[in-house]
């Protein structure tokens, strides 16, 4: 009973009297373990010939996933991929997940990655599926704009208009 | 002579160290601060919902709900013990002393809004108080009123039950705030119709802490003689409270935000010119047939102890509480740039600080900031994808409401803390501005509001 009255709550930032009804959430370990290390964190150049940028998300909705990868031009595979992310820690990890599994991989193999496999291994919770969803989106976006990239070189010298994000 | 045994086993182990270091400073939320004090707990910290950390996280979330002050536990305590009665008993000494110590707490309580203890009911929290004051009045005069007027940045349980009125007929207004978080008193004035049975707007606000302009609205509201209901839960034994002056007619208190116990609260009827509701929960007839049940006594005298000690020290805690608020806001912002504090910057209650960090989301932040138990605004935190309401109704940009943090300030809170959690938030905000792509665009210099965004 003592211990009661004398233990205080732990966790109360999920129970506040701000707006909504409280989840109970539970951060994976793999989530947290890539909000802390994040790997592959950066920016490639994105006039590079070589890189493809895939800019998804709104900020309203408080989602934004930059997914950048490198290709090698003869083999077509991607040597290397970075990212940048405005999102909750789970938005983080699955953009974390997605380059680290395109790193190696041919660009065609890397479009069949599905987000229910990234939720699968991050153990999300139904309500942070879109998080997967958005790092899955931004992978077919950073490889079609590398290919639009080089469709155009072959045309003109013109890189990527700034202001375009990728369709959804 | 029993319980006189008891209470001293009692005080015993309430004394005695049992490894747990809260027990041993039971005045200090600070043991993540000390990081070189080593904890007695497991070596390897706490790990609790797949988060590990090396000790209890820094306490600032005073809004949500306070640590009781120790001078209250024991003011309740022989009530648990030895007073254990009845209040409404009225045959035995058990019930008497019971029902003195409730009528004593009452005078407590009403001391501290400049009120008759005759006009305070005790109820189990301020979300019951709010429920009797919305749904009892209209209730009440439902044949000749048939309007209400709010605001959009009441809490919840004001809304919700505004919403249950709206499906039983009732007209409901939500009346819009400016960018600072206060009532436009215009805008008021225009809204009241004939048949508006109540105005209902919250003292100070629990999620950006802007005062309300009380006396103007009170005047307003006598003006055109309708009732006037505020919602002080956050605002009780913080800023002076006088319902006269501020002509309030109904106001919900809350215990556990002033350092009492929770599940208790109170609701202040005024009786001069009698208001009268329809009782939410019926039964024996108790406090004066408002709100039947037991009244729990050592939650009320819990309560009643809290309010005395907040009349006494109010003043003290304010200038204290306000240099800790201006310590930590320009800690944040000598180190960071693009940090904007939403609502009132003069309007406010010190111990409520809500701030936006640009470029960086809020619930990122939090899980980088689980040494410092705080509260944030942001989406990810509520059910649904949607930013907070209270922040979409001051007009915050979308993508700034997903950012806010909310600090809660307290009696207890000392300046280590603020220090500790300027250093926490700094690293994790930079940290995370590393990560976005949203800051790096604005370091380019590109306008991002410019772009058109894939809607998800």
């Amino acid at each position: 009973m003592l211990r009661h009255l004398t233990t205080t709550i732990l966790g109360q930032r999920l129970r506040s009297a701000v707006g909504g009804d409280v989840l109970r959430r539970m951060y994976h370990e793999r989530v947290v373990d890539h909000y802390n290390n994040p790997r592959n964190v950066g920016s490639f150049d994105k006039n590079d010939p070589n890189v493809g940028t895939g800019l998804v998300g709104a900020p309203a909705c408080g989602d934004v996933m930059k997914l950048q990868i490198r290709v090698d031009e003869e083999s077509g595979k991607i040597v290397d991929a970075c990212f940048k992310t405005f999102g909750c820690g789970s938005a983080i990890a699955s953009s974390s997940v997605a380059t680290e599994w395109v790193k190696g991989k041919p660009m065609e193999e890397v479009l069949s990655i599905k987000n229910t496999e990234i939720a699968k291994h991050l153990s999300l919770p139904p309500v942070k599926l879109h998080c997967s969803m958005l790092a899955e989106d931004a992978i077919k976006a950073a490889v079609k704009d590398y290919e639009a990239k080089r469709s155009k070189s072959n045309g003109s010298q013109d890189a990527e208009p700034l202001g375009k994000a990728a369709d959804a | 002579m029993a319980s006189k045994l008891l209470a001293n086993a009692v005080r015993r182990n309430l004394c005695k160290p049992t490894g747990a270091s809260f027990l041993r400073r039971p005045f200090s939320t600070a043991t993540a601060v000390a990081a070189v004090e080593p904890l007695e707990e497991e070596s390897s910290g706490i790990s609790m919902k797949g988060v590990k950390i090396s000790g209890r996280p820094l306490y600032l979330d005073m809004q949500a709900t306070s640590p009781v002050d120790p001078r209250v536990l024991d003011a309740m305590l022989p009530y648990y013990l030895s007073r254990y009665g009845n209040p409404h008993s009225r045959t035995h000494l058990y019930g008497w002393e019971s029902e003195r110590a409730v009528e004593s707490a009452r005078a407590q309580v009403s001391a501290l809004i400049n009120a008759s203890p005759k006009e305070i009911i005790f109820t189990s929290g301020a979300t019951e108080s709010n429920n009797i004051s919305i749904k009892g009045v209209m209730h009440f005069y439902r044949d000749k009123k048939r309007h209400v007027i709010t605001t959009q940045t009441e809490h919840k349980c004001v809304l919700d039950s505004c919403r249950h009125l709206q499906q039983e007929g009732f007209d409901i207004t939500y009346l819009p705030v400016k960018q600072d978080g206060l009532v436009d008193l215009e805008t008021l004035r225009a809204s009241i119709r004939p048949d508006t049975g109540l105005v209902s707007v919250m003292m100070v606000n629990n999620e950006i802490g802007v005062i309300q302009p009380m006396e103007e609205i009170g005047k307003i509201c006598k003006e055109f003689n309708v009732p006037f209901h505020t919602d002080a839960a956050q605002a009780l034994g913080k800023i002076p409270i006088d319902v006269d002056k501020m002509n309030i007619s109904l106001m919900s208190l809350s215990g556990h935000k002033i350092y009492g116990p929770k599940g208790i609260g109170a609701l202040y009827m005024r009786r001069r010119p009698r208001i009268r509701v329809e009782p939410q929960m019926n039964g024996g007839g108790q406090e004066r047939g408002i709100r039947s049940g037991t009244v729990p006594t050592p939650l009320v005298v819990g309560f009643g102890a809290a309010c005395e000690l907040a009349m006494k020290e109010m003043e003290y805690d304010e200038k204290r509480i306000r240099e800790l608020q201006e310590r930590l806001l320009n800690g944040i912002r000598g180190k960071l740039e693009g940090v904007v504090v939403n609502g009132s910057e003069e309007s406010r209650y010190a111990g409520n600080l809500n701030i936006s960090f640009a470029f960086v989301e809020g619930e990122s932040l939090l899980m980088g900031l689980k040494e410092v138990a705080v509260s944030s605004g942001s989406a990810c935190t509520s059910a649904s994808l949607e930013p907070s309401y209270v922040l979409r109704a001051l007009g915050v940009e979308e993508d700034m409401a997903h950012t806010s943090i909310r600090y809660g300030i307290g009696r207890f809170t000392t300046e280590d803390e603020i220090d500790r959690a300027v250093e926490l938030t700094v690293k994790q905000v930079e940290k995370l501005r590393e990560m976005s792509p949203l800051y790096e665009m604005y370091k380019d210099g590109i306008d991002i509001k410019s772009i058109q965004w894939a809607q998800h």
